[in-house]
């Protein structure tokens, strides 16, 4: 395996303080699935007692590199070194027992088991349960008081919130003896507040002599926390960074390959007529809770309404409402001046003919089918369509050319109408779905985060999708939990808190703070 | 009035024998199914080794012996279970089902071959069997009205496979819930990941399970040939084994009331026998089909309706591979 020398190379070792030994050097890894090269001759120095971010885009290979290091996956090449000598890792048993402990993306806890019984599973102490939870226990206790790990160890992991998953993840690692600790994707599942718990422990965590390796494609959480940083981009380490020493362009430029825009051009227009207006609408969920208390907005052709609020609050009910998946309970819609009141016929077929499009907070569960392939998820909801059609059947030539013209001008890749939409990576599915939606030339376009376990690259095209039917005179109603996504691509916002709009305000005048305060119901505008 | 106590006291009695195989076959399923692999073959397994047994204790003339070679045969079918499913990630109903046609075929063939008898074994006498056991002060106790007669005539005077049985729950329960063993395999069966990433083999955990499913299976499969039978005749598990499965999860796969439900369809089909030819007030009477239909019934209308939320374990009849 040749390997192309690419900018940034081994540069860095030198910029790196010189402070201390390496707790983990990896060495040529290489590893292949299939036709697939995940790692490509990689090689990554990490210093004991520091955070080492590793940033890259979906499919660069981070995750398998991760992987391989914890002896999940066996590297085809290439030679690990901890603590400067070399070990094989072939099986997590064997990097557990080296010291190397996990918190994977999809955590690794048994739901049905309470805390305790998931923190002291391989590690439980003796034979007869009893006999060692105890010690188990107590041991439990005391890492979870030195690092600020608050669990509750008689609940079941089912009915926990995922931050305290995580925390249980941690601990489990911990309680194993890691003095290693990697972190995938940590903060993708998390609400801000619980980011900012996450990395108290982890700046706690190193103070204290533990190593910390962070995935994530987030570049605003490597600045944040890690000391050095490497980029990684087709199965290679393209770069490495002291992080005081990088910014996130140089940092998004790397991982993408090209100069990538993160700020946004808004196109300026004045906003047309109301076309969206919800009036008092009240929804009660089917366990009796009040999830929407009398929402009132409206939002005009051209206008980008941002809501904003932690995950839960409401704001999924209300996409559910106005997308007619739900039943309008109470209150009255407004749509494109047709008005629907509560129990009338309201549902995602006639909201699509009222000319309301709507792209799915979760994309695999609503966007997609994932095994259906592209040319059939490309037109799911819109399949009644008689363009579609030749006679009285559907016509397969017509739809795949269809689609690929869709495919091409939204850049999915790979461009192909005809590979399965779960093959694809969450920036492409992502992209097919918002295709879809936009191509059927709606008024109004509800979309629910629209860059949740997105590539930068990604990110960058939908945020121009979006600006470019803004400026067609579209209605956007943009719900997400990130903050910095609301931020820059409304006009104005709303946010909400246990089911209730608490604030609005102008995206100009709006800050962080300010809204941040108003999400946990402290402040009420 | 005596006469309706002495009749129920022999149909608990013949509840007690007849849920003996049902018991030891649910708690092998437990404990297969709680680690994640689905276990249709029970009746095979059962099956096989009910004619291993007769068989070994017919040539050697030692009962010992013949459970031995239960207890094997069972073990062997279980890890052809294994291999199709665990090694070789294929579908574990397909497999189970082969082991139930494979052993079907296999015992009529092999009897035949082995005995011409047209598939059965030849009767064993009463030493080459486990014969029932009386506890000791019987004759004191039947003086004490009501519980003197129940301990005498449904407690005391089974084989000592049906105390086996019993002892079979508490074992499965103690095992399951109470030791690390247990927590791993329970763990294997929700979430074979975490156990896999918590440094233990999925793989060989789950062989484990099965290999113990296949100890219990040997036990039922020698109680119906030389214990409760003496001899093996063709298909003389009858539907047992999938009785059993039903039992496991009308029981939620927790031993305590697999129990119970392996006594309930136990004493269904006790009842089935009792009321052959009885005339029934209001309804006269009931063809014996309907009866021995019973429990089958009952099976679909628990299973469908009263259940409700039985809860399979999280990861059963999913292979576990790691690089997808």
């Amino acid at each position: 395996m040749k390997t192309i020398e690419e900018k940034g190379g081994n540069e860095t070792v030198d910029s790196l303080p010189p402070s201390t030994r390496l707790a983990i050097e990896l060495k040529n890894i290489t590893k292949i699935f299939g036709h697939v090269v995940a790692n490509s001759d990689v090689n990554l120095k990490v210093l004991a007692g520091t955070i080492h971010g590793i940033v890259g885009e979906n499919g660069a290979g981070k995750s398998t590199l991760m992987n391989i290091l914890f002896g999940l996956y066996k590297p085809d090449s290439g030679t690990i070194f901890l603590n400067g000598q070399a070990v094989d890792v072939n099986s997590p048993e064997k990097s557990i027992a080296l010291g190397i402990g996990m918190v994977h993306q999809h955590f690794m806890l048994v739901p049905t088991f309470t805390v305790l019984e998931n923190a002291m599973l391989g590690n439980e102490g003796s034979m007869i349960l009893k006999n060692g939870e105890k010690a188990v226990l107590d041991r439990l206790k005391g890492l979870s008081k030195n690092y600020g790990l608050d669990v509750d160890f008689e609940a079941i992991i089912s009915d926990i919130p995922v931050g305290m998953q995580q925390r249980v993840e941690i601990l489990k690692a911990l309680n194993r003896g890691a003095k290693i600790l990697i972190l995938d994707e940590p903060t993708g599942v998390l609400t801000p507040q619980e980011t900012i718990g996450l990395f108290d422990i982890l700046r706690s965590l190193r103070d204290q002599g533990v190593t910390i390796i962070l995935i994530t494609h987030k570049l605003k959480e490597i600045m944040s926390i890690t000391d050095t940083v490497s980029v990684m981009r087709g199965g290679k380490v393209v770069a490495n960074f002291s992080t005081e020493k990088t910014s996130p362009e140089e940092l998004a430029e790397n991982m993408v390959g090209r100069k990538v825009l993160l700020s946004i051009k808004k196109p300026t227009l004045k906003f047309g007529n109301p076309v969206l207006e919800v009036k008092n609408v009240s929804h009660e969920s089917k366990d009796g809770v009040n999830v929407l208390k009398d929402i009132s907005f409206d939002l005009k052709e051209g206008e980008i309404l941002g809501i904003a609020g932690v995950a839960g609050n409401g704001q999924s009910e209300l996409l559910d409402i106005l997308s007619g998946i739900e039943t309008l309970q109470r209150g009255q819609i407004t749509v494109n001046h047709k008005t629907i009141l509560p129990y009338q016929d309201w549902n995602s077929k006639k909201a699509r003919e009222f000319g309301v499009a709507h792209v799915p907070e979760d994309r695999h569960k609503r966007g997609l089918v994932l095994p259906f392939y592209n040319y059939e998820n490309s037109i799911l909801g819109y399949h009644r369509n008689e363009k579609y059609f030749s006679s009285f059947l559907m016509d397969k030539r017509k739809i795949v050319n269809f689609v690929d013209d869709l495919i091409e001008n939204f850049d999915v890749r790979p461009r192909s109408s005809s590979i399965s939409s779960g093959k694809l990576s969450g920036g492409n599915q992502q992209k097919l779905v918002l295709a879809r939606e936009i191509e059927s030339n709606p008024n109004i376009l509800l979309v629910g985060q629209p860059t949740r376990g997105v590539d930068i690259g990604a990110i960058e095209r939908i945020y121009e999708d979006l600006m470019k039917l803004k400026s067609k005179g579209t209605a956007i109603l943009l719900v997400s939990v990130e903050l910095d996504e609301i931020m820059s691509l409304s006009d104005r916002i709303v946010v909400m808190n246990q089911g209730s709009i608490v604030g609005e305000t102008n995206s100009s005048n709006a800050t962080e703070l300010d809204l941040g305060k108003m999400m946990s119901g402290l402040e009420q505008v | 009035m005596l006469e309706s106590f002495q009749i129920i006291i022999s149909l608990l009695d013949s509840t007690i024998r007849i849920a003996t195989p049902l018991i030891f076959c649910a708690m092998a399923g437990i404990f297969s199914e709680r680690s994640g692999i689905i276990d249709i073959g029970l009746e095979g397994k059962m099956l096989l080794s009910a004619f291993v047994a007769a068989t070994a204790t017919f040539l050697t003339g030692s009962p010992i012996l013949g459970l031995f070679g239960a207890i094997l045969a069972s073990c062997s079918a279980s890890l052809i279970h294994g291999f199709a499913c665990i090694t070789n990630k294929g579908d574990q109903v397909i497999s189970g089902l082969a082991i139930n046609i494979l052993a079907s075929g296999l015992t009529i063939t092999l009897g035949i071959a082995l005995f011409s008898r047209g598939g059965q074994t030849p009767p064993l006498a009463s030493e080459q069997r486990f014969m029932p056991i009386d506890f000791p002060f019987l004759d004191q106790l039947s003086f004490v009205p009501v519980l003197g007669e129940l301990f005498v005539e449904v407690i005391s005077g089974h084989n000592v496979l049906v105390y086996l049985s019993v002892l079979a729950v508490f074992f499965t329960y103690y095992v399951i819930f109470k030791t690390r063993f247990g927590l791993r395999l329970r763990a294997v069966g929700e979430k074979p990941e975490a156990v896999d990433t918590a440094g233990i083999s999925v793989i060989k955990m789950r062989y484990q399970s099965i290999l113990i499913a296949g100890m219990l299976c040997g036990l039922a499969g020698a109680y119906l040939s030389i214990a409760h039978g003496a001899g093996f005749g063709r298909e003389m598990s009858a539907g047992k084994g999938y009785i059993a499965l039903a039992a496991m999860i009308f029981g939620k796969w927790n031993p305590i009331p697999t129990l119970f439900a392996c006594l309930l369809f136990g004493f269904l089909e006790a009842l089935g026998v009792r009321l052959e030819g009885v005339e029934l007030i209001w309804i006269g009477e009931v063809p014996v089909q309907v009866m021995q239909a019973l429990p089958y019934v009952l099976t679909v209308v628990l299973l469908a309706g009263f259940i409700g939320k039985a809860r399979a374990p999280g990861a059963i009849g999913v292979p576990y591979s790691k690089e997808s």
